[in-house]
């Protein structure tokens, strides 16, 4: 059972480990602000909550637990709110995204 | 693998630190002087400092950066070019100081040494005899808070010295009562940030109080708490503009709280020494020796966490007072 809790665990962690890497190698080789944004927020949001669910399993006292569980949703409640305000100050500064061609007339249409 | 990891933070600090010289973006200098402060609070809790690297995560990472942001809004963004002649004379000083700096620590005992000054002088008494004497279990605390509760007060002094001080060299009594400024305005529209605002503001006071009160406990106390108490005041003050933020805490009070605080801290020493004993000696506060130990700590970082709080927001009140009046004189 244990060994069960372990490789979920692991997996979970590791797991997140990797989309921080991925994120972090987004964030430098993406096109434009939002793009890279993006990138940034995957590691804020998914990868923390991989870690955090990998650490639960792990955690031994329920307190550590509970905890977790704290940190879980102030970060769930927090990153995605904070990637907003970017998104918006960018908006805001005059960012424009960067548009492929197809996209373009896409966009234009729902308007 | 400690090794590695502290080897990591320390090239990240580095790094940190020559970007932030050589970075002309001031905006950016202050994110990187808020990634400084979390990288050295990681280091701290490497070093199983836990109570330093709260207080530098939210002290270095957290406030200061906010704080550094609002002078920015005053100053403007960009550096000036810098002299050359300047550059040539500071390089040759800052290697002769950091030479010297070296030098010094060829003399101190290596990292970790059992036989270094710091490891046989007053730390085994803190470390073998706190839980009796004081009867709580955060070392750090006992420490702070009861054997070297008079440095701690210096240090309240000096933050309560610098909340005076901006306040005399900033504050406009001339100040428009009630013209919100434009940026504050525009921030009002933004309904996904003012609702989880509102969601997190108690949950942020919440914790305030946690640490606060806990700080016999786990890590934390006055200071942090005192930080985090102000940090739900800023955001607050941010999203809903400085009038509402003044509407909930007049400048007047934060002022009166500020000096309360410094006030209940010194007290507490004033009643150990109209009873008979040395200053801040907290025996005299009960019966039982314990107890009164409890009670003492629990009154000086109640005087703590107030300063430290309204010191805060009386600095961000100013600052961004200051700018509002900037904005309108445009």
């Amino acid at each position: 059972m244990n060994a069960i809790f372990d490789i979920i665990s692991w997996a979970l962690l590791v797991s997140g480990g990797f989309l921080c890497i991925s994120g972090a190698v987004g964030l430098l080789r993406f096109p434009d602000f939002f793009t890279r944004m993006h990138a940034a927020s995957v590691t804020d949001s998914l990868a923390t909550t991989l870690i955090l669910t990998g650490l639960f399993i792990q955690a031994d006292a329920w307190i550590v637990q509970v905890k977790l569980v704290m940190v879980l949703l102030f970060v769930l409640l927090t990153s995605p709110t904070a990637g907003h305000a970017l998104a918006k100050a960018a908006l805001h500064a005059g960012q424009k995204p960067a548009l492929g061609k197809q996209p373009k007339t896409t966009m234009e249409a729902g308007r | 693998m400690e090794l590695i990891i502290n080897m990591a933070l320390l090239s990240m600090l580095a790094m940190t630190a020559i970007a932030i010289v050589r970075i002309k973006d001031l905006f950016a200098v202050a994110m990187l002087a808020g990634i400084y402060g979390l990288i050295s609070a990681s280091f701290f809790v490497m070093l199983d400092a836990v109570d330093v690297a709260f207080t530098e995560a939210s002290v270095g990472a957290g406030i200061s950066t906010l704080l550094m942001l609002t002078t920015l809004a005053i100053t403007g963004r960009f550096e000036k070019a810098d002299k050359k002649s300047r550059t040539r004379f500071a390089l040759p000083l800052v290697l002769l100081t950091g030479g010297l700096l070296i030098y010094g620590t060829l003399d101190m005992p290596s990292f970790g040494a059992a036989d270094a000054p710091v490891q046989e002088h007053v730390a085994p008494r803190y470390l073998n005899d706190s839980e009796q004497e004081i009867g709580i279990p955060n070392v750090v605390t006992s420490v702070l808070a009861s054997y070297r509760s008079f440095d701690t007060f210096g240090e309240v002094i000096v933050i309560f010295t610098a909340g005076i001080g901006v306040l005399a060299l900033l504050m406009r009594s001339d100040l428009p009562p009630a013209k919100g400024s434009k940026s504050t305005a525009s921030m009002h529209e933004h309904m996904v940030l003012r609702i989880v605002a509102k969601m997190l503001i108690p949950l942020i006071l919440l914790f305030g109080l946690y640490v606060q009160f806990h700080g016999e406990y786990g890590p934390g106390g006055g200071f942090q708490a005192g930080v985090i108490f102000a940090s739900a005041f800023f955001l607050y003050a941010m999203l809903y503009g400085m009038n509402a933020a003044r509407r909930v805490i007049d400048s007047v009070v934060v002022q009166i709280l500020a000096a309360l605080g410094v006030l209940i801290y010194g007290t507490t020493g004033v009643i150990s020494l109209l009873s008979g004993k040395n200053f801040l000696d907290y025996s005299v506060l009960s019966h039982d020796a314990v107890h009164a130990q409890h009670l003492g700590i629990l009154f000086i970082e109640l005087g703590v966490g107030l300063t430290v709080a309204t010191v805060m927001i009386i600095i961000f009140f100013t600052f961004s007072g200051r700018n509002q009046v900037e904005g309108e004189t445009d």
